[in-house]
């Protein structure tokens, strides 16, 4: 069958299913985005694959095997334009906590015969790895920031994905600072928006989910963290969850922890000859958020 | 015969068969989900991070992984939380199986009963049934949305309860949209209840929670088909887990006994009595006994489980009266603490150790998945032994059909599916 219709496909890395999982609870649009686009690749729903190359590939999941180093590299070759999705594939996911410690030490823990286990010692964001054309963040995303990055590439225009902080939401919204009011320690004013200010409407603080803001400003997050008596153990903790290697949330923790503690980090990435390419790709990343060219 | 990746599963896998002389000489279900080491950094972690960190270890079930830790460590306090906040725990924990029974029955499991590649194909010719899944998936979201702040990783749960309970008239909404899934799930169990199945039976031990009075979802002891009954904390002292080479997830055995099932099967079979009137009315129309022993009916008895689930939220919900405060209050001490709960893929059991400032000294997490896996390998086994006459295209497409029977989560047991036929040439 041949189609006029642009190719999408959905690719797996390191995660929880959850991303991908956030098409399919499109439940009111499913048919409506399979009407617009041919999904050539998308095995979690469908055991029909069509070979590349793709028009638009979304990708969830972060690098923590040498296949995946491997397998990242083919499926950018087969896209036309590669969008990351989630928290995982942006910067790495609750997994990247790996990075900051001995991951033969963590397989022990985990397993009896950790010789069985093929990991690398670090868990990375794709952009690490090849030239990546939207991230989209959120542990997970946002089912209706999807769908507009979805009809963006459909209609050719930019996503409308804003950068502000959650702060912004919650001004949105109406809600009353939880910090403020209540002193509850909450990383809303350096978390990029996208959730909608869920935490604090549920009368708890932001723990970050979607990753950092445009321009964070960590340091003073964490003078005001401290003020509230918070323990600055606890203030690494919470910068280093589901975005813990995103480079501005992996410095704030890295300032506080100092360089002596076992929060000492590898260097960034962790293995010097990938240095070069994620350099390169976080450049031809940028470019491409830049000219917002719509691959081809 | 080789099939690159089993689709329509969560997570990904292989399957590896070997065929010599017309025999089965080797099963392995192979599952390369990267490790993600959850229990290894979950060390040093404050004790009340286990909710959010580890609903991160799946997507399709993140409040099953809520519930049991929160559970167990509220054990290791020495607390129980109970009254409203439990039954909004089972609230949320009915919006979970809706919506993960839902997309297996509809989206993953119904294609391979009427031969699709996809619900997305299956909607070409079936577009009211899909419809009415998405529908219904939709309900359950609702409620995990309405909760928990949002349908994948909720926001809301936390050790001790919520961090805001809903009002009564917040919920008004929920009955409405219940009350239509209600009915959209009676038709899925007729829908499903009408396709061909093979006849095909297995003897595992069945295990699963139970309680006195309720299909047991949150709490309650664990009992087998076979005489096993003890307290939920101590299910570990009961198995052995075994890490074998092809795969990321552990394998698990009963001491002194053998592989084992947990799931909709196996809670169906022991919990049949307690389901709610219009679930049990629907499940004897379907042709379901007391107890079910065929994995390709799984699908029946999902949709009928779904069908329970909108009963009891509905019930939940028309019963509801806030609690005083959303969360009880927990002071952490040096301990363990352990639980059970029914994720929709069946027993997860999770174990803290506390230091006394409430930071996790050692964390256990033994998955549905990894339960079944010895199971699942075993059936698919006699499958291919009892179906060597088909041809190898279609014995492909059974046995990834007997995989996805047990609906296997392979983010969850970490723990990918590919499926490979070998046949070995003896000349």
């Amino acid at each position: 069958m041949t189609s006029a219709r642009p190719s999408l496909a959905v690719w797996k890395f390191s995660s929880c299913d959850g991303c991908q999982l956030t098409l399919l609870d499109c439940e009111d649009e499913l048919l409506d985005v399979a009407g617009a686009l041919d999904i050539a690749y998308f095995l979690e729903a469908s055991r029909a694959t069509v070979d590349g190359p793709y028009d638009l590939s979304l990708v969830e999941g972060s690098i923590t095997t040498p296949d995946d180093v491997e397998r990242i590299r083919e499926v950018r070759r087969s896209s036309r334009r590669l969008v990351t999705i989630g928290a995982c594939a942006t910067s790495g996911g609750i997994q990247a906590l790996r990075n900051f410690a001995d991951v033969r030490e963590f397989a022990a823990i985990v397993y009896a015969q950790p010789e069985f286990v093929v990991t690398l010692d670090t868990s990375t964001a794709i952009a690490d790895h090849v030239p990546v054309d939207f991230e989209l963040r959120g542990c997970p995303i946002d089912k209706f920031q999807l769908l507009d990055v979805i009809s963006a590439y459909l209609l050719g225009r930019e996503p409308n994905v804003p950068a502000h902080s959650v702060c912004v939401e919650c001004k949105l919204r109406g809600n009353v600072c939880v910090t403020v009011a209540h002193g509850i320690p909450c990383l809303g004013p350096v978390t990029h928006a996208g959730c909608g200010a869920l935490c604090p409407t549920y009368d708890r603080g932001c723990y970050g989910c979607f990753g950092p803001m445009e321009s964070p400003n960590t340091a003073s997050l964490t003078e005001r963290l401290r003020e509230l008596s918070m323990p600055d153990d606890d203030i690494v903790c919470m910068f280093r969850t589901f975005n813990a290697y995103a480079e501005s949330f992996r410095r704030a923790g890295e300032d506080i922890a100092g360089r002596t503690s076992r929060a000492t980090v590898p260097p960034y990435p962790a293995r010097p000859e990938e240095r070069h390419d994620a350099q390169a790709s976080r450049e031809s990343h940028d470019e491409g958020r830049r000219s917002g060219a719509r691959g081809g | 015969m080789k099939v690159d990746a089993l689709a329509r599963v969560e997570g990904e896998g292989a399957m590896y068969v070997e065929i010599a002389d017309g025999a089965v000489r080797d099963v392995q279900l192979q599952i390369y989900e990267p490790p993600r080491f959850f229990e290894a950094f979950l060390r040093g972690r404050a004790y009340t991070e286990p909710p959010d960190i580890t609903a991160r270890i799946c997507g399709i079930c993140p409040v099953a992984y809520q519930m049991s830790s929160a559970r167990a460590i509220e054990d290791a306090c020495g607390v129980t939380v109970d009254g409203p906040l439990r039954e909004l725990r089972r609230l949320i924990y009915c919006g979970e199986w809706i919506e993960s029974h839902t997309l297996h029955v509809a989206m993953l499991h119904a294609p391979d009963f009427l031969g699709y590649e996809s619900a997305i194909d299956m909607a070409a010719d079936h577009r009211p049934a899909v419809e009415r899944s998405l529908r219904l998936k939709k309900a359950g979201n609702d409620i995990i949305d309405l909760v928990g702040g949002r349908a994948v990783h909720p926001v809301n749960v936390r050790v001790g309860g919520f961090y805001r309970v809903p009002t009564k008239r917040e919920l008004r909404p929920l009955a409405e949209t219940l009350r239509e899934a209600r009915d959209d799930a009676i038709e899925t169990v007729q829908w499903v209840a009408g396709f061909e199945f093979p006849d095909f039976e297995h003897g595992h031990e069945y295990v699963a929670l139970t309680h006195p009075e309720e299909y047991a979802v949150i709490d309650g002891r664990v009992q087998s088909d076979r005489g096993l009954d003890i307290d939920e904390r101590d299910l570990l002292e009961h198995i052995e887990e075994e890490h074998v080479a092809h795969s990321t997830a552990l394998h698990a055995h009963l001491l002194e006994r053998a592989e084992y099932l947990v799931g909709p099967l196996a809670r169906y079979s022991l919990n049949s009595t307690r389901l709610s009137p219009i679930a049990a009315d629907a499940a004897r129309s379907a042709g379901l006994g007391a107890e079910c022993r065929n994995p390709f009916r799984s699908i029946v008895v999902r949709a009928v489980e779904v069908l329970h689930a909108c009963e009891e939220a509905l019930d939940i919900i028309e019963a509801y009266e806030p609690p005083d405060r959303p969360a009880v209050d927990i002071q952490p001490r040096a301990g363990v603490g352990r639980a059970c709960t029914e994720a929709p893929r069946g027993l997860l059991y999770h174990r803290y150790e506390l230091a006394d400032d409430g930071s996790i000294l050692d964390a256990r997490i033994i998955p549905p998945t990894s339960q079944n896996q010895p199971t699942i390998e075993h059936d698919l086994w006699h499958f291919v032994e009892a179906n060597l006459d088909l041809d190898e295209e279609a014995l492909k497409l059974r046995s990834e059909q007997a995989i996805r029977n047990y609906d296997p989560c392979i983010s969850c047991a970490t723990h990918f599916l590919d499926l490979t036929v070998r046949e070995v040439d003896q000349t």
